[in-house]
């Protein structure tokens, strides 16, 4: 009976992505039905330290130079072999750029079942639930971790990062990589971002706009806003994808991680890919004229208005007190 | 007796010269023609040639009478006079030809003879003062004054020609005038008072006695005659051009209702790529336009900073029809595509043209290639895959498009289920837009209580597709019509009305086009000022309002609609000052055209819906404006906002007018759900 | 060089989403199928290298309502072969089923190069890209947003969160995952899709018997308790300003 589960740990260029502390966090849950270790795979080259805060059971440590930056093909032979060795109940990984591709060719490869989108599990007389979010975050679906195998990627927003942080060292045993075969992705380089002007990722109130504010003119209610209460504007995709700011503005998936006191929103309808960069927030308040936007389900507060209505009121108010 | 004798003073050999030469130019002439047809037929064909006695009778009033020259007063008055002056100038000639070379030749009998003679010396010298006056009058505005709209950008090579024309007039003119006076020196008549400007002319040079008079006279005439002939073979070669190529305009202008726009030539490739892909009659306008800026003026997207002068777009392309070869194309190269999204299709080029150019339909064969190569502003492209999606700009479901009448009791009728009288098609920006949820409410307060027989379409109406036809998109006006019309098919109402002046258009111009007129079409002003008339829709209180009123272009310039929302008004008491561009010179508040859906460049400085808000607020006592159309609304109220008029002007929709005249209230305007 | 793009239907999000009976699937009846937006980008992009390489573009997509119009889009911008994969997809197919179904017809295509949208809002089983990938033992980059070719390889460009980015080079045949294309999709006119319509041919395969094993199964579909977290302030705008400056000064930001 598998009951081990395997969580692969995330980095790029020498730091640990959030998601990996969730998803520590919601393994240790799993484990905890399943009567078995939380096992952390890192996988990569002299970054052995990274493992130091995990609260994981047990880290192996995958140390490779053909590891030292991500591909698929290294990833999920590496995994392939681990799964073999261990027979964990469970593999569990972001639903990222990393994850998401890893998971699907180990399932296609090993025959492994996959479940991608998960939002949290929970334990059920000895079988144990997923529940995935998917449309956009408008529907979620519960079932079965099928057996006696399965594949996981994770979504933010169920786990807390702090959950799967330690502060005693967890074991770690270093292991040495299989033998890589037909290697067809090399990385050439890594492409910094653009330097943006200000970092969203320490403001402690950020005003973010999505595709609500409809034209490229209209983001100036927003910056009237963020001028009057002292905060920096941020956005969803569409609104950097339409270039009406910049990348370093951006927050989501693709874009920043923020953590600001206080992330209110202007006409953002709270995806998944947006909502899993804002879960570090402490307080997020929503103003978006459709009350069934996700945006209210992770909201502390919010309010169903026109922001082309509200949000001047409101800036006019602040100016005067 | 007072008779004319031509020729005096000329040898025999110098007049059969003159008739030889006189030859020799009508072979150019006609040869310059000819090469200009031949261009025009180069093109797409195109059927003008019905109603013959109308367009006859266009040319008579618009070329003859002037009667759009006129419409500008200083350049009005000087082009007649240059126009009659040549005209009866020419007519004289003729008449002394055909006197002469005709009837005394032939028949050895005269009618310029006696009180007829002189009577035609008196109204030629008087024509000829009135040409030399209006060439006065030019060539102190041309190069004195120097008006934007002359000035000779693109193509400086225009810069001779029009100095040509002028000089060429000027020449034959005072040569005229000093043969005249110089024979009248020498023959001393009786009757030349008659003459009284050759007459002055001759008194001046009697002093210099007979010989060298005369062999000055016998000079002058040959210089007069030769610069009347080179003139002469010169018009299909300059800009006399318009002469000839000015009627036969005026006389094939389109006789189509003005908002119903032609369909592309060729349906598989809608648009123009090449000079070619026009019609025939689109490449006669570039040839007629004289470059008189008139609709430069008049544009509100020049006004207002865009690239565009309609003007220039006639220039461009005609120097481009004659030069195509030289490598440049004609999109890009010749025309930019940022100029031809520029025009907001407010039709006041063409309506203020002399020579009744279509500018616009030049713009939308062009801007239909653009759209077939995929080449569109972005937010355009979002617009228009929304449009074919969803039916509607917004991108929001079709299945919302009604969620306005959510609150509304009873329910408003679905005229796919239930007979009505009015089918009201309620438009994208009145069904979804946040500023005109209101209104809408409102205008169906309005009709329930006035107990009109009225429904709606619910999530069955899609946009009309008025502006994606004026953007370019055929294909998907096309779709939407198809869609609306098959729904309007399985309906029974007798009449549409709409609040929407672009809905109102196609609807009424353009769905008919495809047979299908068994209804008619209202605009909701129109609707309201017959409720009000019949006394179906009782004002209650008279509101006693000083207000200003923006004719929509599409109410107003394509429909001619003017009055119904002016009877309104007055009938709910409101005092009416015009704005200085009112009626078919309402100035368009830069929404048409599917620019609503469109970024503004960087260069424009005033939009056009600030300019127009500024000239509202500019009139005494006035401060609100009223508006008949969704799209001005949202502009203005926008623009109110921009132009730092917040709290001077106000915007108000005609219905908000008839709220408040008929003391209705919406109970509860923002519902909650 | 050959190009395949594979496309899928998706539902549109912008229509509001119902359960269905079962409680276990969403309701179709009013459901809008439209075309998975990343892999209208995948199509932009594979249009795009056509354009620079003389590449032949094949566009291929399961047989759903609604997928001739698409299909025909790809051919007015420039795809030169459509195929529909035909089968039963009433009972609901996951992306391993249509995995599997895939892998013998793109052998049979022998791409070059394989685009595919890198991932759908609908998928619960893991992305088709890289599930495509793995049986047909071919290597998967996921994130693209652009990519470069040259005799026998592509240099892809990977997007990682935050604006980070790599270069990886990969030997062909290659499964790329696309997150955006190097330009917006590009707009077609109406007009020229219905000349698609009438010179392009739409290709049918079928897809046999459908193999959902690899993916789990839904005992619950639900929405999100609507406004769970949030306390909805509501009020006239004047109140609810008032409540918000309330609230950020109890949060210390004013
Ligand atoms: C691989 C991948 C990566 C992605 N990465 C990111 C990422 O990093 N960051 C990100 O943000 N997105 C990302 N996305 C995109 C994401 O899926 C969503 O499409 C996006 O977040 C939606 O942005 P939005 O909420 O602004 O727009 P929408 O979802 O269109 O929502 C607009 C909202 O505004 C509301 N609204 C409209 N008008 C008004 C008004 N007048 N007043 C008030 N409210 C109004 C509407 O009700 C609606 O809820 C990614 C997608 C993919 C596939």
């Amino acid at each position: 009976m598998n009951k081990d589960i395997l969580v692969v740990i995330e980095h790029i260029r020498g730091e640990v992505a959030d998601i990996s502390y969730m998803m520590i966090a919601a393994a240790r849950q799993l484990a905890e039905t399943t009567e078995g270790e939380v096992l952390a795979v890192l996988m990569g080259s002299g970054i052995e330290n990274l493992a130091g805060n995990l609260a994981a059971d047990k880290v192996i440590y995958l140390e490779d130079p053909q590891l030292a930056n991500f591909t698929s093909d290294t990833y999920q032979q590496s995994l392939e072999n681990l799964i073999r060795e261990n027979n964990p109940r469970a593999v569990v990984l972001g639903h990222t750029s990393i994850g998401m591709e890893v998971a699907s060719l180990l399932s296609a490869k090993s025959d492994l079942p996959l479940v991608s989108s998960c939002l949290s599990f929970s334990g059920e007389n000895g079988s144990v639930k997923f529940t995935s979010q998917l449309y956009g975050g408008k529907i979620l679906a519960e079932g079965l971790i099928p057996e006696p195998i399965a594949l996981l990627t994770m979504v933010p927003g169920g786990y807390k990062p702090e959950d799967g942080q330690s502060s005693t060292p967890p074991l770690v045993i270093t292991a040495a990589a299989p033998q890589f075969a037909d290697l067809e992705i090399s990385v050439k380089q890594y492409i910094e971002p653009e330097t943006g002007d200000v970092d969203i990722t320490s403001e402690p109130l950020l005003i973010a706009v999505g595709r609500g504010i409809q034209l490229e003119d209209n983001i100036e209610i927003a910056e009237e806003l963020a001028e009057a209460i002292g905060g920096v504007v941020c956005a969803s995709r569409p609104v950097v994808d339409q270039g009406w700011l910049p990348t370093s503005r951006l927050v989501g998936k693709s874009g920043y991680q923020v953590k600001p006191k206080v992330y209110l929103t202007l006409g953002i309808s709270g995806a998944p890919e947006h909502t899993e960069g804002i879960a570090g927030s402490e307080t997020i308040i929503a103003i978006n004229t459709d009350p069934a936007a996700p945006i209210f389900n992770i909201a502390k507060y919010g309010v169903v208005e026109d922001i082309f209505d509200l949000v001047p009121v409101l800036t006019e108010k602040l100016e005067e007190s | 007796m007072p008779i004319r004798e031509t020729f005096w003073n000329i040898p025999h050999w110098a007049e059969i010269a003159q008739y030889l030469l006189g030859l020799l130019a009508i072979l150019i002439f006609s040869y310059g023609v000819i090469r200009r047809v031949r261009r025009w037929l180069k093109g797409q064909p195109e059927r003008r040639i019905d109603h013959i006695r109308s367009r006859l009778w266009s040319v008579v009033v618009q070329a003859v009478g002037q009667a759009r020259t006129l419409h500008d007063i200083y350049p009005g008055i000087m082009h007649l006079t240059i126009f009659w002056g040549m005209i009866a100038l020419f007519i004289g000639t003729i008449l002394a030809t055909v006197d002469w070379d005709v009837t005394h030749l032939f028949f050895n009998v005269q009618f310029l003879t006696s009180w007829v003679y002189v009577l035609y010396e008196l109204i030629l010298d008087i024509f000829g003062v009135f040409l030399l006056i209006g060439l006065g009058m030019a060539i102190y505005r041309r190069y004195i004054v120097r008006p934007d709209r002359l000035a000779n950008m693109p193509g400086n090579g225009f810069i001779w020609d029009d100095a040509y024309v002028l000089i060429m007039l000027v020449l034959i003119g005072i040569t005229g005038y000093l043969v005249e006076g110089l024979r009248i020196a020498v023959a001393q008549p009786d009757w030349a008072p008659w003459s009284p400007v050759g007459n002055a002319i001759g008194n001046a040079f009697i002093a210099f006695g007979d010989p060298s008079n005369r062999f000055l006279h016998y000079a002058l005439w040959i210089i007069h005659i030769l610069i009347a002939f080179v003139a002469l073979a010169s018009i299909p070669y300059t800009k006399f051009w318009h002469l000839i190529a000015g009627p036969v305009n005026i006389f094939f202008r389109s006789l189509e209702p003005a908002g119903r726009m032609s369909a592309p030539v060729s349906e598989d490739e809608p648009g123009v790529k090449e000079w070619r892909d026009f019609t025939w009659k689109q490449l006669l306008d570039f040839e007629s336009c004289t470059r008189c800026g008139r609709c430069q003026d008049v544009c509100p997207a020049h006004a207002s900073g865009f690239s565009l002068s309609p003007r220039d777009i006639m220039i461009k392309l005609d120097t481009y029809m004659w030069q195509p070869a030289n490598g440049h194309n004609m999109l890009g190269d010749v025309i930019s595509a940022d100029e031809l999204w520029a025009c907001t299709s407010c039709l006041a080029c063409l309506n203020i043209c002399p020579v009744f150019n279509d500018q616009f339909s030049a713009i939308i064969d062009m801007r239909r290639y653009l759209v077939l190569e995929g080449d569109v502003d972005p937010q355009l492209q979002d617009a228009l895959a929304n449009l074919g999606r969803y039916g509607n700009s917004f991108g929001k479901s079709d299945r919302m498009r009604a969620k306005w009448t959510k609150s509304i009791q009873p329910k408003i009728k679905d005229v796919r289920r239930d007979e009505v009288e009015y089918l009201w098609f309620v438009g994208d920006y009145a069904s979804y837009h946040a500023s005109m949820t209101d209104k809408t409410l409102m205008m169906a307060k309005v009709f329930q209580s006035a107990g009109l027989d009225f429904g709606i379409l619910y999530d069955g109406e899609r946009n009309s597709g008025n502006d994606v036809r004026r953007v370019g998109e055929e294909g998907l006006f096309d779709m939407l019509a198809e869609k609306n019309l098959v729904t309007f098919s399985k309906s029974t109402f007798k009449t549409i009305v709409t609040s929407d002046p672009h809905s109102f258009n196609t609807l009424k111009n353009e769905y008919s086009e495809n047979g299908n007129d068994h209804y008619s079409v209202l605009h909701y002003s129109q609707l309201l000022d017959q409720m009000i008339t019949s006394g179906q829709l009782k004002v209650s209180r008279k509101l006693g309002y000083k207000v200003t009123y923006h004719d929509p272009c599409y109410l107003g310039r394509y429909n001619g609609e003017y009055d119904a929302p002016r009877r309104v008004m007055s009938a709910l008491g409101c005092e009416l000052v015009e704005m200085p561009r009112n009626k078919e010179n309402t100035f368009c508040c830069g929404a048409g055209g599917g620019r609503i859906w469109m970024e503004d460049p960087p260069e424009v400085t005033e939009r056009p819906a600030e300019n127009r808000v500024k000239e509202a607020a500019s009139l005494p006592g006035v401060s609100t404006l009223v508006v008949a159309c969704p799209k001005d609304l949202v502009m203005f109220q926008d623009a109110v906002k921009t132009a730092d008029l917040e709290g001077k002007l106000f915007v108000k929709d005609l219905i908000d007018l008839i709220g408040e005249a008929t003391e209705m209230n919406l109970a509860e305007p923002k519902e909650q759900n | 060089m050959n190009i395949v793009v594979l496309a899928k239907l998706i539902p549109d999000l912008v229509e509001e989403l119902e359960i269905d009976d079962s409680g276990t699937a969403l309701d179709m009846t009013w459901l809008r199928l439209i075309i998975n937006e990343l892999d209208d980008h995948a199509i932009e992009e594979a249009i795009l290298l056509k354009e620079r390489t003389g590449a032949n573009v094949t566009v291929l997509a399961p047989d759903i309502e609604g997928v001739d119009d698409i299909l025909f889009t790809a051919a007015a911008k420039g795809a030169e072969r459509l195929i529909k994969i035909v089968g039963d997809y009433e009972s609901g197919v996951n992306n391993h089923a249509l995995a599997r179904v895939l892998t013998p017809v793109m052998k049979d295509l022998q791409p070059d190069l394989i685009l595919v949208g890198v991932e759908a809002h609908e998928d619960l089983d893991g992305s088709i890209g890289p599930l495509l990938a793995g049986y047909l033992d071919l290597p998967f980059i996921g994130y693209v947003a652009s990519i470069e070719l040259e005799d026998g390889k592509a240099t892809a460009t990977k997007e990682y969160p935050g604006g980070l980015s790599v270069e990886m080079e990969v030997t062909l045949p290659v499964v790329l995952g696309i997150q955006v294309a190097e330009e917006p999709p590009r707009y077609v006119a109406v007009s020229k899709v219905r000349q698609a319509m009438k010179t392009a041919e739409i290709e049918e395969l079928e897809a046999g018997d459908f193999d959902l094993a690899g993916g789990p199964t839904i005992d619950r579909m639900y929405q999100p308790e609507v406004s769970e977290g949030a306390t909805i302030i509501d009020g006239s705008l004047d109140d609810i300003a008032d409540s918000l400056i309330g609230i950020f000064k109890e949060l210390g930001v004013q």
